[in-house]
């Protein structure tokens, strides 16, 4: 059961202008693992996330997603399994219709006309959003296009899903919605989010990231409630944590 | 005002969601027919007036058929008229050769030529913008797609459509943001204009990248792809070939001219 890991190995990046932002993160994530990334700003989050499908390929260190060492010969391959959610879905639904839009992943890969049909359906209707087929993504709500955008990468049927603040610009119902979703995909998970309490609900491991190294990284009612760990990284315990009684 | 003009960029996309006898003619037809149209008003000489005046026929067809407001298409031509209006507008001084007689008055070339100018403009506006109301921008890319038009550019055209919306967002909320704190006139001058349109242009640059990204997370290649199958029915070569027959018809007989020397011997 490993060929949907995803391993870092001693990873170290640094950006053009000399900014270093990872520097040595390694971690392990096995086939079907949820894991909550959470982590100051610009402690490194989006710059790992950009790693895992092979944006940005690593300075030093060596990074395995399923049997593929990433570089730049596996990067398109490894794109194939990794199914990444952009924070904000304006940018991820660029084509004039939300059918065309699914579409998109499962036509580049090359698959039958009929085929990619019932492949954007069923993404579609996973995420509730079939009836909005036709229409063109601005006149869509914000919730809308999330939950869109997460159907153009299922369409694609990764192996990993990786997710950016999955839940910014959603009014509760809506994530919470999102969180059931979630909750139902086998995937092997990978969500950054300072929404700390969606982390505690969808995902069983965490890990901290600070300045581009792992903090800590365990079960995530154990990180999540351990409150000298989250403030050192600017954050705080859980809404809903904070109603029980400081152990 | 901008926000107005915000939600009035919305509405020629709507108007193309209709189903009428127009929108239902495949794309690739309206376009082709729209083009030969366009060439053929281009083609006639300089001081023609008369010989264009039939040429409204098709406007018209589209706005009832189509079901689209006179008054919208009407008020998206006058926006865009001065640029013709300066085109022509110096013809009746430069050329006073006189022309005709009307009404005891003389009409020099020049106001020939002007008038000729204008009404070339009304129809070729007037027409592209039925064009895209009542097939949608899409619909035309992906007919460009099929009759050969190399794939970036339709690729830019599609972008271009979409982003559009995106990026009146987002002068739309620049714009409130220095409203919101300028009070009046101040700051509303060309000097704080110009950064203005580099924060634009900066994040416009931002987007693009992610939007980039977004494609190749999703396997991009450098195509698009398009899984819509349009097929002609004999609707669509009934149209075009009753386009095309009139067309040329208008062109090649002065229909107006005709009609005058029946009507007055």
């Amino acid at each position: 059961m490993s060929h949907h890991l995803v391993e870092f190995k001693d990873v170290h990046f640094c950006y053009p202008d000399g900014t270093s932002a990872l520097n040595g993160l390694s971690f392990r994530i096995l086939h079907g693992e949820a894991v909550g990334i959470v982590g100051a700003n610009g402690a490194g989050k989006s710059t790992l996330l950009m790693h895992i499908n092979g944006y940005l390929l690593p300075t030093s260190g060596s990074i395995v997603v399923g049997d593929l060492h990433l570089d730049k010969r596996t990067r398109q391959d490894v794109r194939k399994k990794v199914g990444l959610v952009f924070q904000n879905p304006d940018d991820q639904l660029f084509m004039p219709t939300v059918f065309d839009d699914v579409a998109f992943g499962p036509l580049n890969l090359g698959i039958s006309a009929d085929r990619v049909t019932e492949q954007v359906i069923e993404a579609l209707g996973t995420v509730g959003c079939l009836k909005l087929k036709d229409k063109p993504p601005h006149h869509l709500s914000s919730g809308q296009k999330s939950a869109v955008a997460i159907a153009t990468v299922l369409a694609m049927h990764p192996d990993i899903l990786v997710m950016d603040e999955p839940a910014a610009n959603l009014d509760p119902k809506s994530r919470r919605q999102l969180i059931n979703l979630l909750k139902g995909f086998e995937h092997t998970k990978i969500v950054a989010s300072h929404d700390l309490d969606l982390i505690l609900d969808v995902c069983k491991r965490c890990i901290v990231i600070k300045e581009g190294q792992v903090a800590a990284d365990g079960l995530t009612e154990i990180i999540l409630s351990d409150r000298d760990l989250l403030e050192e990284n600017n954050l705080e315990l859980p809404l809903s944590l904070q109603r029980l009684p400081s152990k | 005002m901008f926000d107005t003009e915000f939600f009035n960029l919305g509405y020629l996309d709507r108007l193309s969601y209709q189903d009428t006898f127009i929108h239902r003619i495949d794309p690739r037809i309206k376009l082709l027919s729209s083009l030969i149209f366009i060439a053929a008003v281009v083609s006639f000489p300089k001081y023609e007036v008369t010989g264009l005046l039939p040429f409204f026929l098709f406007p018209v067809i589209f706005l009832t058929l189509g079901d689209i407001p006179l008054m919208f298409i009407l008020k998206k031509v006058l926006i865009v008229s001065p640029f013709a209006l300066f085109i022509g507008i110096f013809n009746p001084l430069l050329d006073n050769r006189p022309a005709h007689d009307l009404l005891g008055f003389t009409v020099s070339l020049g106001w020939l030529s002007f008038a000729s100018i204008m009404l070339k403009f009304a129809l070729t506006i007037s027409t592209a913008l039925l064009l895209i109301a009542t097939t949608s921008f899409p619909g035309i890319c992906f007919a460009m797609q099929k009759l050969r038009i190399p794939k970036a550019f339709v690729g830019q055209l599609l972008f271009l459509y979409r982003y559009i919306f995106v990026l009146a967002e987002e002068a739309m909320k620049i714009v409130r943001a220095r409203d919101m704190r300028s009070f009046g006139r101040r700051g509303k001058g060309i000097k704080h204009f110009v950064p203005l349109i580099g924060v634009l242009f900066m994040r416009t640059v931002d987007r693009a990248e992610r939007v980039y990204h977004a494609m190749l997370a999703r396997s991009f290649r450098g195509k698009l792809y398009s899984t819509k199958a349009y097929a002609l029915t004999m609707a669509d070569m009934l149209f075009i070939f009753v386009s095309i027959c009139l067309i040329l018809l208008f062109r090649v007989i002065n229909l107006t001219a005709l009609i005058g020397s029946w009507t007055t011997g």
